[in-house]
């Protein structure tokens, strides 16, 4: 069976007159991550958007070999829901199983097991970017697309993700990152946005 | 122009229009049950604006006969209305949205599924509410039946287009009064079948035109709509 694989061919993307990128290429294999570089207001979050379908490109094509789960700024967790629902509901809208045992332990590695039962709003901005850490422990998706995901998270929540990323690359998945952090494994291939 | 080529590869998860409803509709009832306070609302705007005709009008029974379904009507429109602008943007703010656009299932699953749950947590009290509060206009018993009735019929179709109109207005400035705008016109043909419904058997006519208008208009709404609401959540994440 052939491993999930990422094109872009020549993508651009116009926002009102102003030209955000162009002829921006990349290819992506099993077991590679991509970081997308780039200066605020570069496009990266366009590029991402574009990629994952939500946006479309004024040029250019996307190839998309792999189911993928895309998580951007916004964290999709409910201010209502707990963090144990909100991640039940995240997964189950992807139609992943995860039994209780296997949700509460995510919540544990990421270190919200004494905050499982509070509801969301009680949570601060990093607490919510870890639900979204336990998001990616449980998902199977080959495919990562994420933006920005170190975005307010601490040290050892940053230790975190670059664990979760390293696991993931080495089962032959792959990602597309944007981050302006340097992470470890470090990428394959880097895509600079603006230049 | 643009192309983006998918192919499901390996170990993609299956999506179905039944289970996107599902997922919708019982997350959305989890957040109606956390949250009582938003159907208690429009319940007690309902009866409460309701109650007070009677009483700017004044106790003469036939009036209130002759103007009762065509005041609880236009009650359970406005009622209706005000539980509306959260539908899609409480999803649409925290990024939810985006998710469930991504998401394996087919778009009008889950928009369908979420119309229904609002529908149970605002149009369902409210036509349960009805005949109680019809007895305030001294209306009769066939005609309380029918006003139910016909809010059984016409409280998903005010689902249906506000929900539309929520999804239409996400991202925009003025959201509510805009909203307001959209949707209130929207709302005029079933407040007239409606009404007319109720009025019809409050004269000793049939009813049965004018519901099954209704009924026809419930069934092309609950076709149509999902999928213009899909159409508009796309433009909205673009």
């Amino acid at each position: 069976m052939a491993g999930p694989h990422v094109e872009g061919r020549a993508l651009a993307c116009k926002r009102g007159m102003a030209t955000l990128f162009r002829d921006v290429s990349f290819v992506l294999e099993a077991g590679e991550w991509l970081a997308v570089r780039g200066a605020n207001g570069s496009g990266k979050t366009t590029l991402l958007r574009c990629v994952a379908g939500l946006t479309h490109a004024d040029a250019g094509s996307v190839e998309r070999a792999g189911d993928f789960l895309y998580a951007g700024h916004l964290p999709a967790i409910n201010d209502s829901l707990d963090a144990s629902e909100n991640l039940r509901a995240l997964l189950a809208l992807r139609g992943v199983a995860a039994d209780a045992a296997a949700i509460d332990a995510a919540l544990d590695r990421v270190g919200l097991s004494g905050r499982r039962m509070l509801p969301a709003r009680r949570l601060s901005a990093g607490q919510r970017r870890r639900v979204g850490l336990a998001r990616l422990a449980l998902d199977p998706a080959p495919i990562w697309i994420l933006d920005e995901p170190l975005a307010a998270l601490d040290d050892a929540g940053q230790a975190l993700f670059t664990q979760l990323l390293g696991g993931h690359v080495r089962r032959g998945g792959l990602a597309m990152v944007a981050t302006h952090h340097d992470l470890s494994p470090p990428p394959v291939r880097e895509l600079r946005m603006g230049a | 122009m643009n192309v983006v080529i998918e192919s499901p590869g390996p170990a993609a998860p299956e999506g179905s229009f039944g289970a996107g409803f599902a997922w919708a509709f019982t997350r959305d009832l989890l957040l109606a049950r956390r949250h009582p306070g938003e159907t208690v609302l429009v319940v007690a705007f309902f009866a409460l604006v309701a109650s007070l005709f009677p009483l700017g009008v004044g106790a003469e029974p036939q009036l209130l006969a002759r103007i009762g379904p065509g005041i609880i009507w236009v009650c359970a429109l406005l009622a209706a209305f005000l539980s509306l602008p959260p539908l899609f943007a409480t999803d649409y703010a925290d990024g939810m949205l985006e998710q469930m656009a991504l998401s394996p299932h087919p778009m009008p699953g889950w928009i369908a599924g979420k119309i229904a749950a609002h529908w149970m947590s605002s149009g369902l009290p409210l036509t349960v509410l009805s005949p109680l509060l019809g007895l305030q206009f001294g209306l009769d018993a066939a005609t309380l039946g029918t006003l139910a009735l016909a809010l059984a019929l016409g409280t998903p179709i005010l689902s249906l287009l506000g929900a539309a109109c929520s999804a239409l207005t996400l991202g925009a400035r003025g959201g509510g009064t805009l909203l307001a705008l959209l949707a209130l016109p929207l709302f005029v043909p079933v407040l007239i079948f409606g009404a007319g419904a109720a009025e019809a058997a409050a004269g000793g006519l049939s009813a049965a035109p004018h519901l099954s208008l209704l009924g026809a208009g419930l069934i092309l709404a609950a076709m149509a709509v999902p999928f213009a609401i899909a159409a508009a959540v796309r433009i909205a994440l673009d």
